[in-house]
């Protein structure tokens, strides 16, 4: 079905390569949604602001609301479904979530953080973890998530 | 065994941190069209024309709606809203049209085709500005909208409810006082902002069955109303609810649903899906009430409070929906938690052109407590009193009446006194409210109290339904939707320790399917955990002694020497004599094949009790079950150069009765100071001349973020409410509470100037204090 103004490619989601047909206009989050059925990463605001439906995309975090399908192209994309890791664990263990909403969004975040920086500073963790939006906790339960991560790799 | 107040991991853990935990708008279905709303860019404009002819061209639009006068008002005590509109506008963002078509794509690009013309009319832009003699009517014919009996409009006027509170006698009270203060309060209205956007799936089956999925707090609600509205069967109505993203009141009022429902009318059934964008969220969807207030306050010199009047005006924006009850609330708790034996209130809703009013977290109390706590904070200063102290000794208690005139007793208020006493140790109170840090910043603590009751309707309802596994495990079905605040987790913990079985046994369907699962009358109130656990604590019982029943059968024993725990049913005195459970559960078979009993099924249910509606003169009634009181406080780091101030720490010790779940519940409190602080600090929404909201998004409507949240302390006072299960009372709301009102006792005494107005802005400040440089 491809053409002029959509393409067929491959997308390597999860370590899996997937087929997929979309238009050069589409977001990665509706391809990631709609034509995988990934429905971990979330829309919220399409705009940027709340972080909800935050990706890895070679390993850093990514907004993939503002980010176009074709961008991913020959890239490692990472989605909370392809997830195993420490982070989902300490936030089961310190209530880290209430309603989910934001869960995998912020748990994208704080795995490209832990990945990318060691021994990041409460500053540097800020930086990171400010660009999500959570409603339900006072922030403190996430923060107390990821620095009991940090504390396990010291 | 004891499994009450444990931190049990949540039951919906795992899901939510694997992705998998799925939301009205994750239930992705084929063939599936999509709705696009076309909303009012002006707040106040009779329409004049709509031309859809160009959008009709697209291809793939499958049906164009408009408003007309065939479809019925809306509107949950006065039907006064079209659900799309009709002739004119009166609010920003309110729907115009729906456009339904193959792709969401699509339909926005056909919406964005429908022309509509308005012409503008003159905008009230504040609930005082709807009282002026010459305001514009909003709604004209008030007096001629269907109405329950409960709501009390002014005719030709733009007050669609008055509430009066009328306690002792108002003369005596201001004869009595020494010192009187007086204030004025105002903020507008702003947004819940929870994460997921409201959305809705609707599909009409070959049975003639209206299948409705929402991101709803009040499922069972979209269930009546649209079966009201629309004079369908309510049987004939199914609603589901998964997990829902976030509630806050703002998912209790039914509006999408409608849409998607007229959406599915018109293209025969088929299946449609509306998902509001986060600005439609923001200005389509209901939004937390704005309030002008007026207290005057007065004691004897010693500092007992005599009187109180307050004047209330709720911004209930351009319906009156949700708000008349939510201004209702606010004059049940007119005042903080204080024994004051003359109180004169007036609570009214207003008509206004803004974004209409819904329930918010606290439903009316943290807002009017934002104009009361500050009022006593002034009374305070004025008499030359510790705040703390002036709260203590007029501390609401059982004996006092509540300013409907409730007889308050041990159990259905709790303990503000230890509250107090508790908070003063947190904060270390003695050290004085200021400390000085250098020549620029000051450390400053700022206090309130608060209580809340839930203003619910009388005849509000819970249900619970138990089945079990062959394995003896049990299943937990309950109408309480999981909107993020536990409730179902902590429903299997009371399960747990009331059969004795691990928590592991215990399964809680989460969705809520209208047809299988009993009706919660609404997730909201802080009533959850209450209602449906009564209802929780009857199905036990009513699976032990089924249990017990067949238990005897078999060992020839009467159901009286029988104990149910440890997975197991057994003489009491001798509990090797016994027989596992899941040997009676599905029913027992003897050896010869002869079978007894069946799969067990438990059932219960609560209704509230005592509940009456409130007197339209005085107000006397008894509106809620319980009072749950909490003191708060907030600490900032001021800067006197430019007025900025960072939040260092806030601090909720609130009487929960019996800590359920102690994680989930410091959770709740820590998450509604959060939303407090968010109200009382910055979140608002700024209004142009026109009524046109200048901040639909969440770049420039600013929730608190990573890194902007203050160090939150937590305490529990545990006095039990003697009717709730585990003597439990409701928190998810409390922590909010006092929140706004502490940030401005602090922030007033920090700048040293009366801060009566929210959101608490560095610019706020400046201009209080004269805005002088």
């Amino acid at each position: 079905m491809a053409d002029s103004l959509s393409v067929r490619t491959i997308l390597l989601v999860n370590g899996e390569e997937k087929t997929v047909t979309f238009r050069y206009a589409d977001i990665l989050l509706d391809v990631l949604r709609y034509q995988l059925g990934l429905t971990g990463a979330k829309p919220g605001c399409l705009n940027g602001d709340c972080g909800a439906c935050t990706v890895n995309i070679n390993g850093v975090a990514q907004k993939s609301c503002l980010t176009l399908a074709v961008e991913a192209i020959d890239k490692e994309i990472l989605t909370i479904e392809g997830m195993n890791a420490p982070i989902q664990g300490a936030f089961v263990d310190h209530f880290a979530f209430q309603c989910g909403y934001c869960t995998p969004g912020f748990i994208m975040n704080c795995h490209s953080l832990l990945n990318q920086r060691e021994n990041p500073s409460d500053q540097e963790i800020t930086k990171w973890l400010e660009s999500n939006i959570c409603r339900c906790t006072g922030y403190m339960e996430i923060e107390n998530a990821v620095k009991s991560i940090l504390l396990q790799q010291k | 065994m004891n499994i009450i107040g444990k931190s049990i991991i949540r039951k919906d853990a795992f899901e939510k941190v694997t992705g998998r935990a799925k939301y009205t708008g994750d239930e992705l279905g084929g063939h599936t069209l999509h709705v696009k709303l076309v909303t009012s860019p002006y707040a106040h404009a009779k329409i004049i024309s709509i031309d859809v002819s160009e959008s009709e061209k697209i291809s793939g639009v499958r049906a164009i709606l408009l408003g007309s006068h065939d479809l019925p008002l809306t509107g949950e005590e006065i039907r006064d809203r079209p659900p799309l509109a009709v002739d004119k506008v009166r609010y920003h963002g309110e729907p115009v049209a729906l456009v339904v078509a193959d792709t969401y794509v699509i339909a926005k690009k056909a919406s964005d085709l429908i022309q509509v013309q308005y012409e503008l009319l003159p905008v009230i832009n504040s609930p005082s500005e709807a009282l002026k003699v010459d305001a514009p009517l909003l709604h004209e014919n008030l007096v001629s909208y269907q109405k329950l009996g409960t709501a009390y409009p002014i005719p030709h006027s733009n007050i669609p409810h008055v509430t009066k509170i009328r306690k002792g006698n108002r003369e005596t009270g201001w004869q009595g006082c020494d010192v009187v203060v007086e204030g004025s309060f105002n903020f507008s209205p702003s947004d819940h902002a929870a994460m997921e956007t409201r959305t809705a799936t609707a599909e009409v089956d070959s049975e003639g069955f209206i299948h409705i999925t929402t991101s709803s707090q009040a499922p069972f609600m979209v269930k009546k109303l649209l079966s009201t509205y629309f004079q369908i069967d309510i049987g004939k109505i199914v609603v589901e609810t998964p997990f829902v993203g976030g509630g806050y009141g703002g998912k209790a009022p039914v509006q999408w649903e409608i849409l998607a429902y007229l959406a599915t009318r018109a293209v025969k059934g088929r299946r449609v899906k509306i998902v509001y964008t986060r600005e439609e969220d923001i200005l389509t969807a209901p939004c937390h009430v704005g309030l002008e207030a007026k207290v005057k306050l007065g004691c004897t010199a010693d500092g007992k409070i005599m009187a109180a009047e307050i004047l209330y005006l709720f911004d209930g924006g351009a319906y009156s929906d949700k708000s008349i009850d939510v201004s209702r609330a606010g004059g049940v708790d007119c005042t903080g938690p204080y024994n004051i034996e003359h109180i004169w209130c007036d609570s009214l809703c207003v008509y206004t052109n803004h974004p209409y009013g819904s329930p918010f977290r606290g439903f009316g109390h943290s807002e009017v407590l934002f104009a009361f706590e500050r009022t006593m904070d002034m009374l305070a200063n004025k008499l030359g009193m510790d705040p703390l102290e002036l709260r203590k000794k007029n501390a609401i208690l059982p004996g006092d009446q509540t300013p409907t005139q409730v007889l308050l007793n041990k159990s259905n208020v709790g303990n503000l006194p230890a509250c107090i006493k508790r908070l003063k140790e947190i904060i270390n109170w003695g050290e004085g409210q200021i400390h000085k840090i250098d020549d620029r910043r000051i450390r400053v603590k700022g206090i309130a109290c608060s209580w809340k009751t839930s203003t619910i309707d009388p005849d509000a309802s819970s249900g619970v339904i138990l089945t079990f596994n062959p394995d003896g495990s049990v299943n937990l079905i309950s109408g309480v939707v999981e909107i993020g605040t536990g409730t179902k987790t902590i429903l299997a913990q009371m399960l747990a320790q009331r059969l004795k079985i691990g928590i592991d046994k215990v399964h809680v369907k989460m969705k809520i399917q209208s047809q299988t699962t009993p009706e919660h009358w609404k997730t909201v109130a802080s009533r959850g955990t209450f209602m449906a656990g009564r209802a929780l604590m009857e199905a036990a019982d009513d699976v032990i002694r089924q249990i017990k029943k067949i238990a005897a059968c078999v060992l020839r024993v009467s159901t009286e020497d029988l104990e149910v725990a440890y997975e197991r049913v057994f003489l009491r005195d001798d509990p090797k004599i016994g027989l596992d459970l899941k040997e009676v559960v599905y029913g027992y078979k003897f050896p010869n094949g002869h079978s007894i009993g069946g799969q067990i099924i438990g059932r219960g249910n609560y209704i509230l009790r005592r509940m009456t509606s409130l007197d339209p003169e005085t107000g006397a009634g008894q509106p809620g079950p319980e009072w749950t009181v909490a003191a708060h406080a907030v600490e900032v780091e001021y800067d006197n150069r430019d007025f900025t101030y960072q939040l260092m720490k806030a601090v909720t010790v609130v009487d929960i009765g019996t800590v359920l779940n102690h994680m989930t519940a410091r959770g709740q409190v820590m998450g509604a100071m959060s939303m407090g602080l968010a109200f009382a600090g910055r979140e608002t929404f700024v209004f142009d001349d026109l009524g046109r909201v200048l901040n639909p998004q969440l770049r420039t409507y600013r929730p608190i973020h990573y890194g902007e949240h203050p160090n939150y302390q937590v305490d529990f006072v545990t006095t039990p409410q003697i009717d709730s299960p585990y003597g439990a009372r409701g928190v998810g709301e409390h922590g909010l509470l006092g929140i706004p009102a502490a940030l401005a006792n602090c922030l007033s005494k920090a700048a040293g100037v009366e801060l009566n107005e929210l959101p608490l802005t560095p610019e706020l400040i400046w201009r209080s204090k004269g805005a002088m440089i």
